[in-house]
């Protein structure tokens, strides 16, 4: 009833009804995409999550950028006119060279200089009265109320602008150390840039003695960042740290300004929830308009966004799939990018499918209905995927998952020398069992490649073929890696002490626990199938499940024996990834991220040895005997690398999966007329159906109906007293 | 009847200060504040520093109940209860373990749940009233049957298959309304809020068509009832005028109580729809162990509780008026 009502004011909306966007956004050069998890901070000094930085890297642009098509990743200037300089200093002062031993460097200078006209979106922190004082500074009861909607700072009135400088850099700097900011990186970058340790007890000690106040971070000084002058920036580091390129492309050093730190340090502004951890201020190429974290966040175009191109050179093949037709056009290509909140992917899935979401990933309900496997291993769209035009592109993302092993326990670790040897022929017999391949095929659709050590592909270290096959698990059969029998793994299993999964000398069976957290992998389904392949060499699994919390700090004491855990890369260099096996990273000794606990002096040897060194035929040769050590002691059971999936409809162009830059829409573009034909074509209300469903339901009510009319007719002996 | 108000508003008092308690203890008892550190800050590259500022500048670096190291009366006021959970009392919800004031956030999503919540509630409540009215008319009759086997087949299926098939019938079959999404604007909103309208509606008929046809059938027999057909009353007029009248008491304590926590809205409605109300905001902070937002709404939700009980109790002497309130 109450649809029926609705309808005739539905007819009024155009030909779609059921189109979830206001019908003035018809066919607006805008993409239209999703999020399913409300980010946290804006703020480019603290957020680190992909559901973060997705939306604070369209707005914010850090000294440096990867280039859009070219792979391997290739770092390229962002707001520099080109790649820092970077210049070498041994302990006494002295200028040293790319090539001194780096225990000997004392400091490394990165000296960048901007690019002219760089400019800030129009913001109202920029705004200034007639006399040059800042306008918004101190806003009246109606400006305060007048912010506090989805509009944000964006409500007030004739924003100003201004050129981007290079004390806006050293500002953000100064910020990781600011004790209310609470950086993530603040820890790493106080032991490497010089004089960040020393600003955060500064900043603390005027904290305690104005409570409250507002920290004006210009006056103190930072020798570890320092503007020359408007737009030269050096950075000072102690030592010699090569990976720091790689934080140049990330927000944590992208540009604050002071007025706007002063901006949104108002009471008022705070009180209404807006800060710069909540409405970004940037100098990307777009700036955020709308702001309902709960539903819709919107980016437009920044209108004084500096000149950049679409790039015309990528890798082979780039040129086929029509990646390069944009060259040296002016960016970004589209005028918005509107984010709708998704929290379930049916509904997500079904907009999708519907047009009004752009691009999507696929979920393991949506698999069967996407995506056709072919006997030769091909990936294809289904056929109705294809009828709509949808294509598929995939990539391996430079993520490792990994099932790890607490070498601090007696079992899989051991405390003597003989204890070792034998738990180390446990753990290589137990990667042999577990069969990567078969797990990617049941869980994962196919959505993975087993893992071959700790380096995923796409990054500088990782080879394919026979030269990237671990040989502990592997043999090279008929070109292909093929993993070693059942019967191999049990030969370990016996040499390592458990001869069918017995105590040689006490016959005891052999439990293994594992503990993981609910959902992921730990699900029950993937523990039974864990536990199957164990039962083939005689190994007995225990699942011990529990919360994220008992989870970390089980791994933080050193009490779990196994884990799942993974890792997504920071940044493009295998140190990246080494680190995680690094022995003064362990986690129970040093708090690191070594959760393994794996300790092994040779491989710490060389991996400071490869830290320093440039990517080559020569790091490569330390890398693969980083590599040939770690698969030996398989501290780890290197898993798999995920494979991401995505689905694009036919008018999204120049799409390009990304896995390490996350600024990558200015360089898309969509054919809005396209879309919007289409969207019409596949949106056509259906009402007849309707209109049965209303009928049955009038249908059922009906009798009800008849009955009381002759109910209402009868006196109190039946008889009918009022004619009808 | 003041009297009577002011002591129940007295008796809330500890009430409250109980649920506070407990809230506060079961929450401390699976997070820690160091747990709700990390959570915050991420896994990644978190080091125990920054944990321990993480807690200083939070005010979670206190003992949980009793200040040992401090004096006199201090030693319970400067302890984390005290600080994060009395001055719930005089209003101040505070900010969220993210630095979003908690009031604010409260007010922005509390219209969005209202939308849904509120003609889900009229509408449901005058449907399923007027449809167990009509069953108690034709009591024992094939109608009166079939209309119960409806109720009974409405109640077994999961809200969630509502949802679920109301989304894929009428927005991806028929294209008659969309899938999901929310505008705060209400000119253009209503058209969201149509379909998870429909669907809560629809999966509350069972249950309640089924509890109110049970309250009609014992006032259908009554001697005012025989009377009043005996005067030559209409169907109508008996059963709207006499028998709901006489049966509103029992469904007034289960429907008043209520209407304070529309504001509360529902999670599964609000998740499927996009809606972005109240519904998900205490289960997204307890995921996120931010302990701000759980005992705000925690709070929030009982005082809401308590004032739909005394609502209650009011709305009684309003259809009974042999009840006084003293």
């Amino acid at each position: 009833m109450l649809a029926t009502l609705c309808l005739p004011v539905l007819a009024g909306c155009g030909s779609e009804w059921n189109d979830p966007y206001p019908s003035t956004e018809r066919g607006n050069n805008k993409i239209y995409t999703s999020f399913s998890e409300r980010p946290k901070h804006l703020d480019p000094a603290i957020a680190y999550s992909n559901s973060e930085i997705g939306f604070i890297a369209q707005i914010y642009e850090p000294p440096l950028q990867y280039h859009y098509l070219k792979r391997p990743y290739t770092l390229i200037p962002a707001t520099l006119e080109a790649m820092p300089e970077i210049r070498y200093f041994d302990q006494s002062g002295r200028p040293a060279s790319e090539a001194t031993p780096a225990d000997q460097i004392g400091r490394t200078v990165y000296r960048m200089k901007l690019r002219g006209g760089v400019q800030y979106q129009p913001h109202p922190a920029f705004s200034q009265n007639p006399d040059g004082t800042p306008r918004y500074m101190n806003l009246d009861g109606r400006q305060a109320r007048a912010v506090q909607g989805a509009a944000g700072p964006m409500a007030l009135a004739d924003p100003g602008t201004r050129l981007l400088k290079a004390q806006d850099y050293v500002y953000q700097i100064k910020r990781l150390a600011h004790p209310a900011v609470q950086s993530p990186i603040f820890g790493m970058m106080g032991e490497h840039i010089q004089g960040l340790q020393a600003l955060s007890d500064e900043i603390k000690a005027q904290i305690a003695a104005q409570p409250g106040v507002w920290v004006d971070l210009d006056p103190l000084p930072l020798p570890g960042a320092v503007a020359i002058d408007d737009r030269t920036l050096e950075i000072t580091l102690n030592g010699k740290y090569p990976q720091f390129i790689y934080w140049l492309a990330m927000n944590f050093f992208a540009p604050v300004p002071r007025e706007v730190d002063q901006f949104y340090g108002q009471p008022a502004l705070r009180r209404s929830n807006v800060r710069i951890d909540t409405w970004p201020v940037g100098t990307g190429p777009y700036m955020m308009v709308h702001n309902n974290p709960n539903s819709r966040i919107e980016l437009a175009r920044n209108p004084n966004f500096h000149d950049e191109r679409y790039p015309c050179q990528g890798e082979p093949g780039d040129a086929a799939a029509g990646l390069l037709e944009s060259c040296d056009a002016k960016l970004p290509l589209i005028d918005g990018v509107v984010f709708s909140r998704e929290k379930e992917s049916l509904p997500y899935w079904n907009k999708f499918l519907q047009g009004y979401y752009d691009e999507s990933g696929i979920s393991s309900d949506s698999f069967d209905q996407a995506v056709r496997v072919t006997v030769t291993g091909d990936v294809n769209v289904s056929p109705a995927m294809a009828a709509q035009g949808i294509r598929l592109q995939t990539s391996v993302r430079t993520s490792v998952y990994y099932l790890g092993f607490n070498l601090l326990d007696p079992v899989v670790g051991g405390k003597t020398h003989e204890e070792q040897r034998r738990a180390k022929l446990l753990r290589q017999a137990l990667s042999i069992a577990l069969d990567q391949e078969e797990f990617i095929s049941i869980f994962l659709n196919g959505r993975g490649q087993p893992g071959m050590g700790p380096i995923p592909p796409g990054i500088f270290g990782h080879q394919s073929g026979q030269a990237g096959m671990n040989p502990v698990v592997y043999t090279w059969k008929d070109g292909a890696p093929q993993r070693r029998s059942i019967k191999e793994a049990k030969a370990l299993l016996a040499q390592a002490g458990w001869p069918d999964g017995r105590d040689r000398q006490t016959g005891r069976p052999l439990v293994l626990n594992l503990d993981t957290t609910s959902g992921g992998l730990g699900d029950k389904s993937t523990m039974d199938w864990m536990s199957r392949q164990l039962n083939q060499i005689g190994v007995q699994l225990v699942v011990r499940s529990t919360d994220f919390n008992r989870f970390q700090e089980k791994l933080r004491k050193g009490s779990a024996q196994m884990y799942f855990l993974g890792w997504n890369a920071d940044y493009p260099d295998p140190e990246n990834f080494f680190f995680l096996l690094y022995g003064p990273e362990g986690k129970v000794a040093h708090g690191g991220e070594n959760t393994a606990n794996y300790n092994n002096p040779e491989f710490d040897r060389l991996f400071r040895i490869m830290v320093n060194m440039p990517n080559g035929p020569a790091r490569q040769n330390v890398i693969d005997s980083m590599l040939r050590l770690v698969r030996e002691d398989a501290p780890w059971i290197y898993w798999f690398y995920p494979k991401t999936y995505v689905l694009q409809h036919s008018w999204l162009q120049n799409f390009k999966l990304n896995n390490v830059a996350s600024n990558t829409l200015k360089y898309e573009r969509v054919d809005a007329d396209r879309r919007e034909a289409l969207r019409q074509e596949w949106n056509k209300p259906l009402l007849w159906p309707f209109a049965v469903l209303v009928a049955g339901v009038l249908a059922l009510l009906w009798p009800a109906v008849r009955a009381y009319r002759s109910r209402s007719g009868l006196d109190a002996f039946g008889n009918r007293v009022r004619g009808d | 009847m003041l009297r009577y108000l002011l002591r129940r508003l007295f008796y809330a008092v500890p009430i409250l200060i109980g649920v506070n308690l407990i809230t506060f203890a079961l929450f401390f008892m699976v997070n820690s504040p160091d747990d709700m550190a990390r959570m915050q800050l991420g896994v990644k590259r978190v080091t125990p520093e920054a944990i321990a500022q993480w807690k200083a500048a939070r005010g979670y670096d206190k003992p949980l109940f009793i200040n040992e190291s401090a004096t006199a009366l201090q030693q319970v006021t400067d302890t984390i209860f005290f600080d994060k959970s009395m001055r719930l009392f005089a209003g101040e919800f505070g900010r969220s373990e993210d630095g979003r004031e908690i009031g604010q956030e409260i007010r922005q999503r509390m219209g969005p749940s209202l939308a849904i919540a509120l003609p889900t509630f009229v509408i449901g409540l005058g449907l399923t009233i007027s449809l167990a009215l009509m069953l108690v008319l034709f009591r024992g009759t094939w109608l009166d049957r079939t209309g119960v086997v409806l109720c009974v087949g409405l109640m077994s299926i999961s809200s969630l298959f509502f949802i679920i098939g109301g989304q894929f019938v009428f927005a991806r079959v028929l294209k008659l309304v969309p899938i999901s999404g929310y505008e705060s604007n209400p000119w253009t909103a209503w058209h969201f809020l149509v379909l998870p309208v429909a669907v809560s509606i629809v999966a509350g008929i069972g249950g309640s068509t089924r509890w109110y046809r049970t309250i009609f059938l014992e006032e259908i027999g009554r001697d005012y009832v025989r009377t009043a057909r005996a005067k030559g009353l209409s169907d109508a007029r008996v059963l709207f005028g006499h028998v709901l009248r006489n049966g509103l008491i029992p469904i007034l304590t289960g429907v008043v109580v209520v209407i304070p926590s529309l504001f509360l809205g529902s999670l599964l409605v609000e998740s499927f729809f996009g809606i972005p109300g109240l519904g998900s905001y205490t289960i997204d902070a307890i995921a996120a162990q931010d302990f701000a937002v759980v005992r705000a709404m925690v709070f929030l939700g009982s005082v809401l509780y308590l004032v739909g009980l005394i609502l209650t109790d009011l709305s009684y002497t309003w259809v009974d008026p042999r009840i006084r309130l003293k």
